[in-house]
């Protein structure tokens, strides 16, 4: 199967994603890969990855990497010895592009912000920093372990080394109010860089708080006419301070755009390195989805017996393909190219309900391109069922 | 052939799991029809669904050959049938065939309402019946009590009532004894014209229609041209046998026995049931006078979820039919659900079962649309017409009244439950017309609106009663009452499935029930859907499901779309599964749902 040719504004770029599965502290909303554990043998896991990019890059060597990626878990309890071997290792593995983006997710303790220097000087150019929120009330009821003057030094710190960085907040929390909120983000965006991630928080199965919540013992949380208007505040403040959303809930000044994140929404390749790291990747013209495994000790037994941490690799057929394209390209601001899709699933659309939905002022159509507007945004995940045939 | 005098026939009866099929298997067993390694538990219950559900749907015959103590070989017919209400014409056309019932009571449970409308068929029928307290081995069993209780309740002797655990066998051989000795033999005539009594007739993938017969006089052989005299068709006999349980051939029948036919007969409607056989050169001068057909009483749309589906349901439906001669079905087309049929049942379990073969054996997904009973519907004119849907419902301005059936409902409860028993038949419209007890259980019997009872109501029985209520009822007639329709708009827009037919004095009540139960059970959407009760233009209950105003992850990166797209795709079929009534999305689910009463 050949591939159809891609629009020119879309992306048919390459990144490498590293997880670092490793956290001081489990938060309860947390859902992600993330484990406590005693000890890490740095050195070891440092190895391990360094193997499994040598693996990789026999299968990628030919791509140019735009985008790297250390997610978690907890990236900046790595050293930055570490991090910088890793990083020499892509650079000698791949061809790197002129304004390669490298980003590092960071927990704004002291400890960490210290090694923030470290970092950039190993090849780091961008830093998040999860920063959840800027009082400490909250911050402990999240179950974080730095407080607001922590979070505030970090950003400090992190605007004094790094010419990109963000920071993430959860907002939708127990017993917080529009008022509050709003109050609370004028702060964040007095804070800001050229970035900001703003997420209202889910509660997930599975978590402390899903389990809380399921008890019936988690009440106070917004409703949803609440959580709305939360959103939409939040829309119109960040729209006045120049960081317009660019995605559901990432907000940039133009041009300041996490081009990582953005390989996920249009439908770019990534290689995902790292216990439960998921990849995307074209080989011979079919496109592979990879999974590693999660438990990070089986991760690294299996790495070293076989030289890669794969739990399977499964071809994607380009209706699924077409699919991942709708539901995550209709989360940018510039939606998605209908061609592309069509080419890659003519059918997947019911075009009756589009126009419905577009009447309606949920989605836009302009030429080639189909997007969610604001409105739209806010119940994307029910019209996304609803514009399929 | 065998001797009138060497021949007894008789049905077991009881009230629904009495222990009717499992007794089956152990006279079967003692008398070798079968041998242990062939036995099965409730080996008569053939059908999957029977077999699922424990329980007997379609009357089975066997023939067993038993050596009494008085050292002559008898031939014994059984019929085995069924206990649920909804199938009590298999009963009371299995006993046409025999002279005799074996009466099977529960010692634990004591007499339900059941084995009263048994008996009374049993009598009617001219039976000698013969009492058989089962289940004897339980430490719960109290035969001394049950016999009492029979004898008090229904009237009939039962000192000498056999004793037996058709579990274990215990007290078999004297029940084969005592069907030798107290059943009467038939009666008839060898060189009399034939007359045999068509019993039942079913289709056989492999012998195309069978049919059970009984004779009566004459003799029939393989190779005869017979004559059914209601129908008027000439056949000419294929195949002559007996079930031991198996199919096994003969070469002919005389008076008292039963066995089947096949005669290259192309559907089971091609016969009728109680209709006469005889021979075409010889015919009998008295015709057997017939059966009244098993009437259909509830009726509901059966539509297939995937509109294609449609030609693979009316396969499926002819198929069922064929062999379901009280199962009565006729297109219909609704503007929201597409085509479909409108099927006649005998009950709500009778539309429950052959909903279930219909999903399992023929794999089509339905929807279901509330069950309603048939109205009679007296217009100004004169003329009457049956109303089987409420979509039907005439023009309210030609109507002179409305019929509804009746029917006679038997309870037989423990006196603690009998106020709640009381309110609960109050509350459905219910006159009393008895109230007796027997010891410390009382029967009451009420004349009630079959609509009323159809839904939801032998659940609500047993609820109130912890279970310890029996139920059995029949149709009575039609009476006029204030009967109204009542119309369900969602979004503005009647949908015509969820009409319901209902008492005036009881609309505001269900009407507030039915938005209630369909606010729960449609989806919210991304604009306010308003849903109403009226009756007419008058609106009579109303509930809005607000609009939907926030449903989007928060963050969705490289490791969730796989399981983001997953659920999209669950959430896809989902959608299939509703249906869509102007701009609102209504699941399946709803129709039926939407309509469980719970006063
Ligand atoms: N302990 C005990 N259990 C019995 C006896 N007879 C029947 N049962 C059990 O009672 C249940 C009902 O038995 P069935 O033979 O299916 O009853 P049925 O009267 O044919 O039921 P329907 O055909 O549904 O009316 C089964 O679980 C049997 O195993 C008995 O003598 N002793
Ligand atoms: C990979 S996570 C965590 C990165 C880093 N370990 C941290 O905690 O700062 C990235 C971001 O997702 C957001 N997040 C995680 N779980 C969330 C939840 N249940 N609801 C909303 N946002 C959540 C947080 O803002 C978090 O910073
Ligand atoms: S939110 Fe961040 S720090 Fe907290 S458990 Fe998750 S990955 Fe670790
Ligand atoms: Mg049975």
């Amino acid at each position: 199967m050949t591939l159809p040719p891609l629009p020119a504004d879309e992306s048919g770029d390459f990144g490498i994603y590293i997880h670092w599965p490793f956290c001081a502290a489990k938060c309860p909303y947390c859902d992600f890969n993330s484990h406590v554990v005693r000890h890490v043998d740095e050195e070891d896991w440092c190895r391990a990855y360094l193997q499994a990019l040598e693996r990789a890059a026999g299968e990628t060597s030919d791509r140019e990497v735009v985008s790297v990626f250390f997610g978690g878990g907890t990236p900046s309890l790595m050293s930055p010895a570490t991090v910088s071997a890793i990083l020499e290792k892509i650079a000698k593995s791949w061809r790197l592009a002129a304004d390669l983006e490298v980003t590092l997710e960071a927990n704004p303790s002291s400890v960490e912000a210290q090694k923030f220097a470290g970092y950039r000087a190993g090849g780091v150019n961008r830093i998040s920093i999860g920063v959840q929120a800027l009082n400490d009330a909250d911050l402990r009821w999240l179950g974080r372990l730095h407080d607001a003057a922590e979070a505030r030094a970090a950003i400090d710190t992190a605007a004094t080394i790094f010419q990109r960085y963000s920071f993430d907040l959860i907002y939708a929390r127990q017993h917080q109010t529009p008022a509050a909120w709003k109050a609370e983000l004028r702060q964040a965006l007095a804070l800001a860089g050229g970035h900001l991630s703003l997420y209202q928080l889910t509660i997930e199965p599975g978590t402390a708080f899903g389990r809380r919540a399921k008890a019936g013992r988690l009440e106070g949380l917004p409703d949803e006419e609440t959580a709305a208007e939360m959103y939409l505040l939040t829309q119109e403040l960040c729209d006045a301070a120049g960081l317009p959303a660019y995605e559901i809930s990432n907000h940039a000044e133009p041009g300041q755009e996490s081009r990582h994140n953005m390989l996920y929404w249009r439908l770019g390749d990534y290689l995902g390195i790292g216990p439960g790291a998921h990849g995307r990747m074209h080989s011979a013209g079919t496109r592979f989805a990879t999974e590693e495994i999660r438990q990070p000790e089986e991760w690294l037994a299996q790495l070293k017996r076989l030289g890669h941490g794969e739990a399977c690799r499964q071809p994607i057929a380009p209706k699924d393909s077409a699919l991942e394209y709708l539901l995550m390209g209709l989360r940018t601001r510039q939606g998605i190219s209908l061609s592309r899709l069509r080419a890659l699933d003519a059918d997947l659309l019911d075009q009756e309900r589009l126009s419905e939905l577009a009447r309606q002022g949920l989605f836009a159509i302009e030429g080639d391109r189909m997007r969610a507007t604001r409105r739209g945004w806010l119940l994307l995940d029910s019209l996304l069922v609803q514009v399929l045939a | 052939m065998t001797e009138l005098d060497r021949i007894r026939n008789f049905s077991i009866v009881a009230h629904i799991d009495h222990g009717k099929s499992t007794l089956a298997d152990r006279l079967m067993q003692a008398t070798g029809a079968v041998s242990e390694r062939e036995l099965r538990e409730q080996m008569l219950d053939s059908m999957e669904i029977e077999r699922e559900r424990g329980i007997t749907i379609k009357a089975q015959t066997v023939r067993l050959r038993y050596t009494a103590k008085d050292g002559n070989a008898y031939i014994l017919n059984l019929i085995d049938t069924p206990g649920h209400v909804d199938f009590t014409y298999e009963v009371s056309r299995s006993m046409r065939a025999v002279e005799g019932s074996l009466l099977v009571v529960d010692a634990t449970q004591g007499v339900e309402a059941q084995t009263l409308a048994n008996v009374w068929q049993a009598i009617e029928a001219d039976h000698e019946i013969i009492p058989v307290l089962n289940k004897i081995d339980l430490p719960a069993a109290e035969p001394d009590r049950v016999a009492e209780e029979i004898e008090e309740v229904i009237g009939i002797d039962a000192t000498d009532a056999i004793h037996v655990s058709a579990k274990t066998g215990h007290g078999i051989d004297e029940l084969l004894e005592a069907i030798v000795e107290r059943l009467p033999a038939p009666k008839g005539e060898r060189e009399a014209p034939l007359k045999a009594m068509l019993v039942d007739s079913w289709y056989d993938p492999y012998l195309g229609v069978v049919v059970l017969f009984r004779v009566i006089d004459g003799v029939i052989r393989k190779g005869d041209r017979i004559l059914m005299m209601q129908t008027g068709a000439r056949y000419t006999v294929d195949r002559i046998g007996v079930f031991t349980p198996k199919m096994e051939a003969v070469e002919a029948l005389g008076p008292g026995e039963i066995g089947f036919l096949t005669a290259s007969i192309k559907q089971v409607r091609d016969t009728r049931v109680g209709d006469t056989i005889t021979h075409e050169k010889r015919p009998t001068a008295e015709p057997l006078p017939g059966f009244k057909p098993a009437q259909p009483v509830v009726f509901a749309g059966l539509f297939p979820v995937d509109n294609n589906d449609f030609e693979d349901l009316r396969e499926a439906i002819e198929k069922l039919a064929l062999n379901d001669a009280s199962f009565t079905y006729e297109m219909e087309s609704s503007p929201a659900l597409g085509f479909g049929f409108r099927c006649g049942f005998l009950g709500l379990l009778h539309l429950e079962v052959i909903r279930d073969r219909l999903e399992r054996e023929f794999g089509i997904e339905l929807i279901t649309t509330a069950p309603s009973v048939v109205y009679h519907v007296h217009l100004r004119d004169g003329t009457m017409v049956e109303l089987h849907n409420p979509a039907d419902m005439p023009d309210p301005s030609t109507i002179d009244r409305i019929e509804e059936p009746r029917i006679k409902a038997t309870i037989m409860v423990p006196d603690p439950f009998l106020g709640d028993v009381l309110k609960l038949c109050q509350d459905r419209r219910g006159i009393q017309l008895e109230l007796t007890y027997a010891g410390n259980r009382a029967m009451v019997v009420y004349d009630l609106p079959l609509a009323e009872v159809v839904f939801d109501f032998y659940d609500r029985l047993k609820s109130v009663t912890k279970g310890y209520a029996s139920f059995d009822y029949q149709l009575i007639g039609y009476r006029p009452d204030n009967i109204v329709r009542m119309t369900i708009l969602v979004n503005g827009e009647p949908v015509d499935a969820l009409s319901v037919m209902v008492h005036r004095d009881r609309a505001e009540q269900r009407g507030r029930s039915m938005v209630e139960k369909l606010k729960e059970l449609i989806p919210r959407h991304m604009f306010k859907i308003p849903i109403q009760a009226a009756i007419g233009g008058r609106i009579i209950a109303r509930e809005t499901i607000p609009a939907l105003r926030k449903d989007v992850t928060a963050k969705c990166y490289g490791g969730d779309i796989t399981r983001k797209k997953k659920l999209l795709e669950k959430q896809k079929a989902g959608k299939k599964k509703m249906r869509q009534f102007g701009k609102v999305d209504i699941p399946q689910s709803a129709f039926i749902n939407a309509l469980k009463m719970d006063d």
